[in-house]
């Protein structure tokens, strides 16, 4: 039955399909055993990859002219042309490209009810319910969506548990669809520069603090940070003593940093570091001096010394 | 060129956030609200390209707490109107309806470019760029960098995450939800604020009530505290393997 | 030549009646040229903004400090010109050197002018009066005129020689001395003129000097040697020198005809060249000090109206522009400025001599071998450019701590910071200003303090004391505590502010707070050049004291002390205020509390703010001495201590730039001390001190600690947390 029915649209709009299209399909068979119905997944532009969406029962290729590379606006007819086929009872996307640029105004379009930022969603009688994080994370908003049709955008990461990976597709249909819409079109799609730094954009940081002791000792933390595939940042003393320039500096006068995975390596954590770093969402820290005040802040701690700690997990993951 | 800049308050996040007695909204009486930083971006692109390329830029939004402080925080910047849309709605309003009161107002305007923020901070229901957009039929684009006059119309780019940015031509008019303006909102002194407050010219308008609907709130609260510091103890080899561990769990692949 | 029947001399020995009409004629031209030039400055200084109680007169606002915020009593600036003493001070060697010279000088003007009133006045109005020219020039006048001003001629000589020797000696060693600007302008520049001009000057005036002794000894040996001429000494002396070279008679009256004409002829150029050159400080040094007024760097003065700031040279005051040709470039504004000391693009001499350099290429004034080149228009060329942006460059402007050490030392009274705030007051118009210094100043305007924190966690710190702080605006009390945002908000201070609670409870002071009401009190917004934020936050904190019942306030951040003691006045505050150090020192001196010994030996900074600014030396030295710690003052100490780098919003700046941190330069100076703990009695310095004593690597020899640990762990009474109870460096 098509009104029970749950639609995915893969986040994938450049490169091949990131983790989180996964996650929504994981979510989004749970959704569809609760309510009775199937799980569509919609890809659009390229077909390339899509063998490992088998997680669908049904799997929809759209491609045209103007809708690869992305463009937000074809991608948006086409999308919305499809679903008023489907009509599906839920349309699950990233809170990323697609979230941002599409749903609104899918949801607009079609009159749906849409929550954004969700962490969870269920089917709670005959309503959906989703939990969305809001205000930079400091409050969560459980909402009912009703019973009608209504779009959910996650925020990446959130049904991690559920990531389906599931090679082989049962049913692939191709749909055509001419998005040409002489208002928008395609100009350049960039790759980010690998030279210039920019701390702000790492989803993991190595950060080192005075406790790296000198110049010398800089190279360590480089390695862990490029074995790991980090950026590497660092505390004032350290761009002061111009052991790493200034674009590294994390803090009050340098940037403000919010990755997923913040690893400070003997920083003590001075409330003007602390105000560039707070907002991370995973704080691992390493320093001698049990009462450093990092740890106050921090998630995970470890009182090991960072000389003994890193040659470890440059072992262990075999830099 | 005429720019129109959909701006708003939102609460202040360097507050501690309390949940009101509903237990479905926050206490709007207690909170501070200032003006969503992101609609500053907008609002300071905006300026931008009327410097440069010179026009007109107008402020519009749905009246809220201290908000004249934003409208005359943007005259004072540089903008040429300032519009209060009022409608008697009180306490937390979902993008649907804003966008609805937004696009009542914009309706009988002419414009080449709305710009808004690309966010705020309690966008349940939605950003306010695609759901406008939507509502008015235009083309719109979120997460956007960049912004340049290119011929009949402009060359918007847009973030899509790790790094890679899109351009795209798109004739106008045009809805862009704003990410980073071409350089941080600029500092206006106070002196030339209260200058602004006191000559006025803050239009206000009456719209009728909204109709949109939105997801019905049912809780709100905060999320699990988190505490000192879990320790992982101090034998560098058993503290590495959760360090590891720790990163791979957070979804980040490493060898 | 006849031997003179009475002791005089003939005033134009010798000559002929057209060189007389010669002479008078040039004296002619070189005073049209001396009074044109004087008048193309005071021109110039009319062209600028009167203050707003006079051309150079600033309104008198409430409870004025004397040697604070009070203007300088005039018979006071009297007794400073007629000894020197702004010039001696910190420098006797020069000060002397300067004071012989100044008294010399004087001494020979005064005597130029005897001489001209007796043959140009005297003698002219007895001749066509009287029909016979009479002269007092004789007789015992005449004896005590050569005795007196040959010891003038002597003093100056001395003087100059002295000020020659020690230029030629130290323009190598000294940083005063040295021209290299602070800010290099890309285009290169040369200096060379100034130096010369220097030279130029001193040598011109030694040989000036010189010439005149010279012609005294050969009058009085072509005159043979009269004895009343005795009374001569000094020329009678030289005399005596010259003939025993055989110099006698007609030789030495054709040597003295050619030397008068020499000497003549460089003295009126002297006073030609007077207006145009590194000598006009002669006039207009003393009369910049007869205007100065420090009060103006305590209690700033508000724009110009129309104006946020200053934009081009007709929002210059009268008084700045007299200031700026007063500058000697003696260079110890240079010298001692913690931002050219740490490397920062600001050196206060040269901001001075640039706006000089504006002013007089604005006006047309000429100079003579006192200009700084430039191949282009850059700088103080740059006639059309923005002032605060172009002619001075925004980190120029930005660098300054506003600590006052350039304007306590100028020996001519040029006041600096004024100019900078109101320079700084543009470039913030403009929006132009480092992001952390903005994000700083959103905050304010939107939190009321510079952490960006709720306005509600101000009074969070005060969690955690054993007795609740009374709320002054809800009960009354004798004294309101004003923390001021760091007290308040920065992790390490709240330790210290708590042990001040507990230190005033347990003395049984009332006190009370006005937690969330209290504002950042404005003193480094304004000196930022936020004016209209600074207003903001005076009728924000003036609102909440007019709700809140108390006597006194004492605050804990002397920059907060400042403003609120000598701006907030005009705007209506009536009560005194007080710094904790004040209040400690009062608990002591009325025998209040009595202290242990704690036998450290521990060394003290002067924070800018409370010291230079507000001359409170004293109160935090007798809490430290009565706690029993031997106080080894640091090198600079008092008016001359060195500022730690935080003041005038620099706080809230990138300071990366510098190649040292002012703080780091100061704890480099304790280290020499030999001492324990570096004892400060300010949140900022507290929070500056602690970051540089890691920095320079002297963690394990020096502890900063506040006054108020020492009188806490001294009074015994608290069993203190933090840092005053753990366990300390030993000294
Ligand atoms: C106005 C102002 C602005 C500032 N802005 C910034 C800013 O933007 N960013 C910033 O970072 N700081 C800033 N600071 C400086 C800040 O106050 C601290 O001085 C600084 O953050 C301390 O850096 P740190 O933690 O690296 O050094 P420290 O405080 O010296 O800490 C080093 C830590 O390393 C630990 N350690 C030593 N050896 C080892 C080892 N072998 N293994 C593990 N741990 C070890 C020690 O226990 C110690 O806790 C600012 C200061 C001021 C006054
Ligand atoms: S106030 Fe201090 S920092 Fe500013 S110019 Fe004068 S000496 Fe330099
Ligand atoms: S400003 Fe004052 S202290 Fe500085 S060089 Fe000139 S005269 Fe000297």
């Amino acid at each position: 039955m098509a009104e029970n029915d749950v639609v995915v649209i893969a986040e994938r709009v450049v490169g091949s399909h990131p983790d989180v299209t996964f996650e929504l399909l994981g979510k989004a068979k749970e959704i569809a055993s609760a309510l009775g119905g199937e799980v569509h997944c919609l890809v659009v532009g390229s077909p390339e990859g899509h063998e490992c969406l088998g997680a669908a029962d049904h799997l929809h290729l759209v491609e045209g002219e103007h809708l690869w590379p992305y463009n937000p606006h074809a991608w948006e007819s086409a999308i919305s042309a499809l679903l008023s086929q489907l009509k599906p009872r839920l349309v699950l996307a990233s809170t990323g490209t697609v979230g941002i640029d599409l749903c609104g105004a899918l949801a607009a379009q079609s009159g749906s009810m849409l929550a954004s930022y969700v962490v969870d969603l269920s089917v709670e009688g005959a309503s959906l319910m989703a939990v969305a994080q809001l205000y930079g994370g400091k409050l969560m908003a459980e909402c009912d969506l009703g019973e009608g049709p209504a779009f959910v955008t996650a925020i990446p990461g959130s049904f991690a548990g559920h990531a389906a990976r599931v090679d082989g597709v049962a049913d692939a249909t191709s749909h055509s669809h001419d998005g040409a819409d002489a208002r928008m079109r395609h100009v350049a799609l960039t790759e980010p520069e690998k030279t210039g730094v920019d701390i702000t954009s790492e989803e993991l940081l190595v950060s080192v603090g005075r406790g790296i002791g000198s110049q010398s000792n800089i190279d360590l933390a480089q390695e862990l940070a490029e074995v790991l595939g980090a950026g590497l940042s660092a505390s004032r003393p350290v761009i002061d003593q111009g052991w790493l320039p200034k674009a590294h500096q994390v803090g009050k006068s340098g940037k403000k940093v919010k990755p997923k995975i913040y690893l400070a390596l003997g920083i003590s954590g001075a409330p003007e570091h602390l105000e560039g770093m707070r907002q991370a969402e995973l704080i691992i820290a390493c320093n001698t001096d049990a009462t450093a005040p990092i740890f106050e802040v921090a998630h995970y701690g470890t009182t090991a010394d960072l000389f003994d700690l890193v040659p470890e997990i440059l072992d262990l993951i075999g830099g | 060129m005429k720019i129109v800049v959909a701006m708003r308050q939102i609460a202040d996040l360097v507050e501690e956030l309390e949940v009101d007695a509903s237990g479905a909204d926050i206490d709007r009486e207690f909170v501070k609200f200032v003006s969503n930083e992101w609609d500053e971006a907008a609002l300071e692109e905006a300026l931008c390209l009327k410097e440069a390329h010179g026009g007109e830029v107008v402020v519009v939004g749905v009246d809220d707490v201290d908000f004249d402080q934003t409208l005359f925080g943007a005259l004072a910047k540089g903008a040429d109107r300032a519009v209060k849309l009022s409608c008697g709605f009180e306490g937390w309003m979902p993008t649907a309806v804003r966008a609805e009161l937004l696009a009542r107002w914009l309706k009988d305007e002419s414009f080449d470019l709305v710009l808004t923020g690309v966010q705020a901070a309690d966008d349940l229901d939605g950003q306010l760029a695609g759901v406008l957009g939507a509502r008015l039929g235009l083309p719109h684009a979120a997460v956007v960098v960049g912004l340049e006059p290119d011929g009949d119309g402009f060359k918007v780019t847009q973030e899509l995450g790790g790094g890679v940015t899109l351009t795209s031509h798109a004739t106008g008019p045009l809805v862009l939800g704003i990410q980073a303006a071409r350089q941080a909102p600029r500092y206006v002194p106070i002196s030339r604020i209260r200058q602004a407050m006191s000559a006025g010219g803050i239009e206000e308008l009456e719209v009728e009530a909204p109709t949109a609907r939105a997801p019905k709130v049912t809780r709100l609260f905060a999320p699990e505290a988190k505490g000192r510091a879990e320790m992982l103890g101090d034998k560098p080899s058993e503290v590495a393997a959760r360090i590891v561990e720790l990163i791979r769990a957070k979804g980040i692949s490493v060898s | 030549m006849l031997l003179a029947a009475v002791e005089t001399r003939k005033i134009f020995g010798g000559t002929t009646h057209l060189e007389r009409v010669l002479f008078y004629l040039l004296s002619l031209v070189v005073l049209v040229v001396f009074f044109a030039g004087l008048g193309l400055r005071v021109k110039k200084y009319m062209a600028g903004r009167p203050l707003d109680a006079g051309r150079f007169r600033r309104a008198r606002v409430p409870l004025e400090k004397p040697g604070v915020s009070a203007p300088i009593p005039l018979a006071q600036t009297g007794v400073d010109i007629a000894a020197n003493r702004t010039v001696s001070r910190r420098n006797h060697a020069v000060g002397g050197a300067h004071l012989l010279l100044f008294w010399g000088f004087l001494g020979l003007l005064a005597a130029t002018i005897i001489v001209g009133l007796d043959y140009d006045v005297y003698g002219n109005l007895t001749r066509i009066f009287g029909g016979k020219e009479l002269s007092f020039f004789k007789g015992w006048f005449y004896l005590g005129y050569n005795a007196v001003f040959d010891t003038a001629g002597l003093a100056a000589i001395v003087g100059a020689v002295w000020l020659a020797v020690r230029r030629i000696r130290d323009t190598k060693s000294s940083v005063a001395l040295d021209y290299t600007r602070a800010q290099k302008p890309k285009s290169g520049y040369s200096r060379a003129a100034m130096t010369a001009g220097d030279h130029l000057f001193i040598f011109g005036l030694i040989l000036i000097l010189f010439t005149g002794i010279l012609l005294q000894g050969l009058r009085i040996d072509a005159a043979g040697f009269p004895s009343f001429e005795r009374w001569t000494w000094l020329g009678y002396t030289v005399a005596v020198g010259f003939g025993a070279l055989g110099l006698h008679g007609s030789a030495a009256g054709s040597a003295h005809f050619w030397l008068w004409w020499v000497h003549i002829l460089m003295a009126l150029a002297f006073v030609a060249y007077l207006p145009f050159s590194k000598a006009l400080h002669m006039i207009s040094a003393p009369a910049n000090l007869a205007v100065r007024d420090p009060g103006n760097t305590r209690r700033l003065p508000s724009p110009p109206s129309g104006h946020a700031g200053y934009q081009d040279f007709a929002d210059f005051t009268s008084k700045e522009l007299l200031g700026f040709d007063a500058c000697t470039k003696c260079g110890r504004c240079h010298a001692v400025c913690p931002a050219r000391t740490g490397g920062a693009p600001l050196s206060p001499r040269d901001l001075i001599l640039d706006l000089r350099q504006y002013a007089d290429r604005k006006r047309g004034i000429p100079m003579v071998l006192d200009w700084e080149e430039r191949p282009d228009q850059s700088g103080p060329k740059n006639l059309e450019g923005r002032l605060a942006g172009e002619v001075i460059e925004p980190a120029t402007l930005w660098s300054c701590t506003t600590c006052m050490a350039c304007v306590e030392i100028c020996p001519v009274g040029i006041e600096h910071v004024p100019t900078i705030v109101s320079l700084r007051r543009s470039l913030v118009d403009a929006g132009e200003m480092d992001p952390t210094l903005q994000s700083a100043l959103e905050n304010i305007a939107t939190q009321g303090n510079s952490f960006g924190k709720s306005s509600r966690m101000r009074a969070r710190w005060t969690k955690g004391l054993d007795v609740p702080i009374p709320d002054a605006r809800k009960e009354e009390v004798e004294y309101l505590w004003f923390l001021g945002d760091f007290a308040s908000f920065d992790e390490r201070l709240q330790e210290i502010s708590r042990t001040l609670a507990r230190v005033l409870t347990a003395n049984g002071i009332s006190f009370g707070i006005l937690y969330e009401d209290e504002r950042n009190a404005g003193n480094d917004v304004r000196r930022a050049g936020e004016e209209g934020l600074f207003e903001m936050l005076v009728e924000k904190n003036m609102e909440a004291f007019s709700k809140a019942g108390f006597q006194k306030i004492f605050t804990t951040d002397p920059h907060s002390f400042n403003t609120l003691r000598n701006e907030y006045p005009a705007y209506g505050l009536d009560k005194p205020v007080m710094h904790y150090s004040e209040l400690l020192a009062s608990l002591i001196s009325e025998g209040r509390v009595s202290l242990s010994g704690l036998g450290r030996k521990v060394t003290y900074h002067d924070p800018c703010y409370l010291g230079r600014y507000n001359r409170i030396f004293d109160a935090p030295r007798s809490v430290i001495t009565s706690a029993g710690c031997e106080l080894v003052e640091m090198p600079r100490n008092r008016t001359n201590s060195f500022c730690c780098g935080a003041g005038g919003g620099r706080i809230w700046m990138d300071d990366s730039v510098l190649a040292e941190r002012p703080s780091a330069n100061r704890i480099r100076e304790a280290a020499e001390l030999d001492v324990g703990y570096f004892v400060v009695a300010c949140p900022k310095d507290y929070a500056m001190f602690s970051d540089a004593v890691k920095s320079t690597g002297n963690e394990d020899r020096m502890k900063v600690v506040d006054i108020v640990e020492l009188f806490a762990e001294a009074s015994g009474e608290l069993a203190l947390a933090g840092a005053a109870s753990e366990e300390a460096p030993e000294s």
